[in-house]
Order: C-alpha cells, then sequence, then structure tokens
C-alpha cells in the first residue's frame, strides 16, 4: 500500500478525481474539462460538481451530446496547444469516439514521424450491476489497450485515483483513464499534500504467499474481499492491482507469481479476448516454470449485461465467487 | 446545387506577382503529381497515390490567403494541399517513396503528410476524419488568442459522414475561426456524388447558422478572393464558414483506376481538360510573361527533389517501434 500522511485525510473517488482535476486545472491554464452536463450539472454522477464556479464554462465546457464531434475537436486542441480532458459519460459510449481515438489520436505521433503529439485525457466509466442494462454497463477498457498509442489507466482506490489522473493529465499522450461508476463513493486515504503516481508501476494492494490475484478497478476491492474470507479458511493471497493496462508492469505480476506460485486474474471487462487472456499470457510466458495449476481468468460473462438483478449479478465475479476460484486453485475441497 | 460563379468578385487588385506565385504554385502541384503518376506506374513507389490534378487551383487559391502559421488539414488527396502550403517537393517525394527524410520519416506515406513549420496539422485517409481535428486547432487558436485561423479540407464524400455535422454545430455554437472547404470533385471514388447526396451542399451550412458559399474552383482568382473573405471574417472572431469549391479530378481516383467509363466518359473528362483546366485558364491572364521560364525552374525543382529522394535511403528498421509514443 502507498506510504500516506500521518493525519489522514478520508475522500471519496469521486472528490479525489475532483481534486485532482481542480489541481491541474489550477497549475495549467491550458488544461480544460469537456463533455455534457458537466458545468452546472457537475456531471450526472457529480464528480465535477463545483469545478465550474472556480474555473468558469470556458474551462468546465458543457458540450452537446457528440461524443465523436468533441473527442475530435480535444484531439485536434490538444495538437495545437490545449491539455483537454474529455468526459464521457458512460463508457458504453465511447464506441461513438473510435474513430477519433482509434484512427486519429493513438496514430497522428507516430504517422507524423514524432512532430505532433497529442496530449488528452479521455475520462470514462466502466461497471455493471447498477441496474442500467447493456447500453449504460460495460468495460470497455480492452478496446484501448489493443491500440499502439494509446495508455490505459484503472485506478481503484481514492488515492491512485488522483495521484494517476494527475500524471495522465501531464502525459504527452493520449491516455484513456476508466473509473468504476459504482466506486464513486468508496472512501480511502487522500493525502492533502501534492503527488502523482506514475503510469506503468503496479501496487501489491496486499502481500500473500499462496496465491496471486491480479484485479484491476472494481475487481480490486471484490479480490481484497475473497483475500479475507481466504484468510479465514487458511489461504494467504496477494492482490496485485497493475493500476495502468498500458503501460503494463509485468514484472510484479511475474515475480509475485513466481512466489506463490498460483495465480487468478479478476477483470469486469469480457473474458474472452480480454484483459485477463493478456494478463494470463504475461504469466505463462514469465513464470510458466514456477506454476503449479493453470492460470485461473475471470472476466465478465459472454453476454450484453441483461436488467434484471439476478442476471445481472451473475455476469460478473464477486466476492464468493473470487473466493471459491482461489480455493478450487489452491487444491482445497 | 446552386453555384455562383463571380469572377468579377475576384479580388481587384490581385496583384501579377500573386498571380504568377499562384501560377507557380499550381504548376508545381501539376508537374509534381505527373511525376507521382509516373513513379507508381514504373513501380517505384509504394502503396497508394491519390493525385490531385485538375484541382490545383482550389488548394493554392485558399492556401494563398493563409498566413503561413494558419492550420490546415487534408485528405487521402493531399499532395496539393502540403505542397500549397509551403511543403517542400524533396521530402515529399521522400515521404512518399518511404523513406527516411520524407516529411514522417517514411512512418506516414502519401495520405499522412503532415508538418509542424508549415501549420499541416496533416492530410488523414478516413474521409471526414480531419473534420474535427481543424475544428480543435480552431479552438485552441480562439482559446489562446495567436489569431490563426484553420482550413478543412475534404471532398464532398465527406458530406455523408456525421463528424462533419456534429464540428460543424461546436464550430458555430463556439464561433471558431474554421473554414470548411469542401471540394466538390464531383466523384465520392467511384461514385457521381449527385447519387449520395441529398438536397443542396450549400444549404448545409446555412442550417447550422454558418454562411457558406459556392465558387468555381477552376478559376483560382476567384478561389483566392472567397477564400480570402472568409478567412478575414474568421479572424476577426466572426466565426466559421463554409465554401465549397466546384472542381473535378482529371485522374482516377487514385493511380490504378484508369478505366473509368462505367462512371464518367471520356468525353467529359475532356471537355474539363480543355475548357476548364486551372492552370490554362490563369495563364490566358498572364499574357506577356514568362510563363516557360517558370516552367523550366518548377520542372527542375521537381527533378531535383525527386534525385533527393530516389537517392534517399530507407529507415533501419531498428526505428519501427520509435514515435509509437510522445
Amino acid at each position: 500500500m502507498p506510504e500516506v500522511a500521518t493525519a489522514v485525510r478520508e475522500l471519496t473517488l469521486a472528490e479525489a478525481i475532483r481534486e485532482a482535476l481542480a489541481e491541474e486545472l489550477r497549475r495549467d491554464s491550458r488544461v480544460f474539462i469537456l463533455g455534457e452536463d458537466i458545468a452546472e450539472a457537475g456531471h450526472p454522477f457529480k464528480v465535477l460538481t463545483g469545478l465550474v464556479s472556480e474555473f468558469g464554462p470556458e474551462r468546465i465546457l458543457d458540450t452537446p451530446i457528440s461524443e465523436a464531434g468533441f473527442t475530435a475537436v480535444a484531439v485536434g486542441a490538444a495538437m495545437t496547444g490545449m491539455r483537454p480532458v474529455v468526459d464521457i459519460m458512460f463508457g458504453d459510449f465511447v464506441t461513438l469516439t473510435m474513430d477519433q481515438m482509434v484512427n486519429q489520436a493513438a496514430k497522428i505521433h507516430y504517422m507524423s514521424g514524432g512532430k505532433w503529439k497529442v496530449p488528452m485525457v479521455m475520462r470514462t466509466t466502466l461497471g455493471a450491476t447498477r441496474r442500467s442494462a447493456a447500453q449504460h454497463s460495460q468495460s470497455l477498457h480492452a478496446w484501448f489497450c489493443h491500440i499502439p498509442g494509446l495508455k490505459v489507466v484503472m485506478p481503484s482506490t481514492p488515492y491512485d485515483a488522483k495521484g494517476l489522473l494527475k500524471t495522465a493529465i501531464r502525459d504527452e499522450n493520449p491516455v484513456v483513464f476508466f473509473e468504476d461508476k459504482m466506486m464513486y463513493r468508496l472512501k480511502g486515504p487522500v493525502p492533502a499534500e501534492e503527488y502523482t503516481i506514475p503510469l506503468g508501476v503496479a501496487d501489491i494492494k496486499r502481500a500473500g504467499d499462496d496465491v496471486t490475484i491480479v484485479a484491476t478497478s472494481s475487481m480490486v476491492q471484490v479480490a481484497l474481499g475473497a483475500a479475507s474470507l481466504l484468510e479465514e479458511a487458511g489461504i494467504s493471497a496477494e492482490v496485485i492491482d497493475p493500476r495502468t493496462l498500458w503501460p503494463l508492469d509485468e514484472r510484479t505480476i511475474i515475480d509475485s507469481v513466481k512466489k506463490t506460485s498460483r495465480a487468478m486474474v479478476v477483470d469486469e471487462g469480457y473474458e474472452r479476448y480480454g484483459v485477463t487472456a493478456e494478463i494470463a499470457s504475461v504469466i505463462a510466458q514469465g513464470a510458466f516454470f514456477d506454476l503449479e495449476a493453470p492460470v485461473k481468468r475471470m472476466g465478465a460473462m459472454h453476454v450484453p449485461i441483461p436488467f434484471s438483478p439476478p442476471l445481472e449479478d451473475v455476469t460478473v465475479a464477486t466476492e464468493k465467487s473470487v473466493f471459491e476460484a482461489a480455493r478450487a486453485l489452491c487444491g482445497a475441497k | 446545387m446552386t453555384t455562383a460563379v463571380h469572377p468579377s468578385t475576384a479580388d481587384a487588385t490581385t496583384s501579377t506577382e500573386r498571380l504568377l506565385r499562384m501560377y507557380r504554385r499550381m504548376l508545381m502541384i501539376r508537374l509534381f503529381e505527373e511525376q507521382v503518376n509516373d513513379l507508381y506506374t514504373r513501380a517505384l513507389m509504394p502503396g497508394l497515390a491519390h493525385l490531385y490534378i485538375g484541382e490545383e487551383a482550389v488548394a493554392v487559391g485558399i492556401c494563398e490567403a493563409l498566413r503561413p502559421d494558419d492550420y490546415i488539414t487534408s485528405t487521402h488527396r493531399g499532395h496539393g494541399h502540403c505542397l500549397a502550403k509551403g511543403a517542400s517537393i524533396d521530402r515529399m517525394f521522400a515521404e512518399l517513396l518511404g523513406k527516411e527524410a520524407g516529411y514522417c520519416k517514411g512512418k506516414g506515406g502519401s495520405m499522412h503528410i503532415a508538418d509542424p513549420d508549415t501549420g499541416n496539422l496533416g492530410a488523414n485517409a478516413i474521409v471526414g476524419g480531419s473534420t474535427g481535428i481543424a475544428t480543435g486547432a480552431a479552438f485552441s487558436a480562439k482559446r489562446l488568442g495567436t489569431g490563426q485561423v484553420a482550413v478543412c479540407f475534404f471532398g464532398e464524400g465527406a458530406l455523408g459522414q456525421g463528424l462533419l455535422y456534429e464540428v460543424m454545430n461546436l464550430a458555430a455554437l463556439w464561433k471558431l475561426p474554421v473554414i470548411y472547404v469542401c471540394e466538390n470533385n464531383m466523384y465520392n471514388e467511384y461514385t457521381h456524388y449527385l447519387e449520395t447526396t441529398a438536397g443542396d451542399i450549400l444549404a448545409r451550412g446555412p442550417a447550422f447558422g454558418v454562411p457558406s458559399e459556392s465558387v468555381d474552383g477552376q478559376d483560382v482568382r476567384v478561389v483566392h478572393a472567397a477564400a480570402s473573405r472568409l478567412v478575414d471574417r474568421a479572424r476577426k472572431g466572426e466565426g466559421p464558414a463554409l465554401l465549397v469549391v466546384n472542381t473535378y479530378r482529371y485522374m482516377g481516383h487514385h493511380v490504378g483506376d484508369v478505366s473509368r467509363e462505367y462512371y464518367r466518359s471520356k468525353q467529359e473528362e475532356q471537355q474539363w481538360k480543355t475548357e476548364r483546366d486551372p492552370i490554362k485558364l490563369l495563364a490566358d491572364q498572364l499574357t506577356g510573361q514568362n510563363l516557360e521560364q517558370i516552367h523550366a525552374e518548377v520542372k527542375a525543382e521537381i527533378d531535383q527533389g525527386l534525385q533527393f529522394a530516389l537517392a534517399a535511403p530507407y529507415p533501419n528498421v531498428d526505428k519501427v517501434g520509435q514515435d509509437v509514443y510522445a
């Protein structure tokens, strides 16, 4: 766990993100935020409440419902001296921006032989179980991980969210920043002092010896809960949060698996062709001869996210399902 | 479609010096493209080549109205825009041949020439894909108070893309200094635009409150006069505009498109070449000038640039992983 100052402040994930944005808006006049209902409305999840009163409507810029259009404008603005932070309300809506992110933002630096840069951040959400059905519940971060030129950030705590977002805004590349919409009210320690967290450095959220659980974003809290249950069952689990999926801190993951010799990967994106597959492959390549069992993958079920609560709840991993899978992996009856 | 051709609106003060400069630039694009055609058909150039021959007056007339630091975005048919904005012939050829000395170190090629030194935000191989980039550049210019304007070149094929209308809406709302230049060369690849384009092209601007006009794209004086008006307007903070420039693509969609009878007649092509050629039309206005000398000078420049590019080395393969991230 990161070291924190003694008199520990607690902030929610939403507050930590808001504070990161406010600090960067104050620090750099080129930074601005654009998106739907972000100014007076403060975003439907109230993540941005109050920013417009300090920074004004020019820097907290309400847009029409035109995800492709305002993302495209952000790409051009980033190339020409601004530092846009694009707000895509629901992660499902990133589909509307894909040409701009994949064919434009991601490739401009390379295609121009390194002459033009696109320093922009796209903030968006992931996560099911909010009873929002198939077009407001997906976790599509793997799409961006597939594209050279993009970086992908997935914080799981208020502390990480603040430090990583500040770094993302200062990065010279397009960065996609995924926030779990179910965690906005999660509280955690966030020091009042300025800090940043580098991209590409995993964090060991809990140390353990018997099994490594690599978990991302929403699934980190699930894995930590499962780890507590496992402890009661006599199994010591190590929980690793990569924090950024690209760049990916392969070393920390491999070292952990070499120590524990058993590994699970838990992610809320679709399991097929997803993040769990990639990280399982990293483990297989880096720690194959240390493994005592095949790597266990747990992603979202291969179905559109259903509306009905009992149906939706079985589509993603839970503390209980991770606990049971980890126990089975460790050979417990 | 309404077409308002008013040669009388050409800048009355257009100096001979300017006309000669535009003549030289149009000729440079023509000879450059003829050389590209030759390179390609002799299998010396890899990839695709979409030639700008016939449309030279559009890029030249518009870029003549721009400051060096004004922005442009270009298209898959972008060589003319890049040259008109000030790109050098040698590095253009080098890029087309995939050489290290090219504008993009050989990583972009014909459809992706970009050059910050001339305000060229890049040619773009997604039809309509750069409309947002130009609008974003105009956003920066306004925010940073630089007085720059952005010109977004796109073909009439991009009229079918939704992004154009999203960003036009934003540019109008935020009064951004961007000129959307629709180069109507009449063919979306291999299909006449009337088969793909409902309604009036010019009416698309006013739907967003964006002033729009249409000009003869074969008369560089007319194009330049219209561009000057719209650029001045944008620079003064009066917002975006749509300029529809009616022109003609002499060649196929790309160099390999040689049998075109199934979508247009040879007679139609011939008529444009003999009656509406932008270089001939301007030459008629420049009687008494030594155009042969200009021709010889431009030809020498093209030859020299081509030799440079042919002799230039390819990038080392160890460069393949560089420039993915800044």
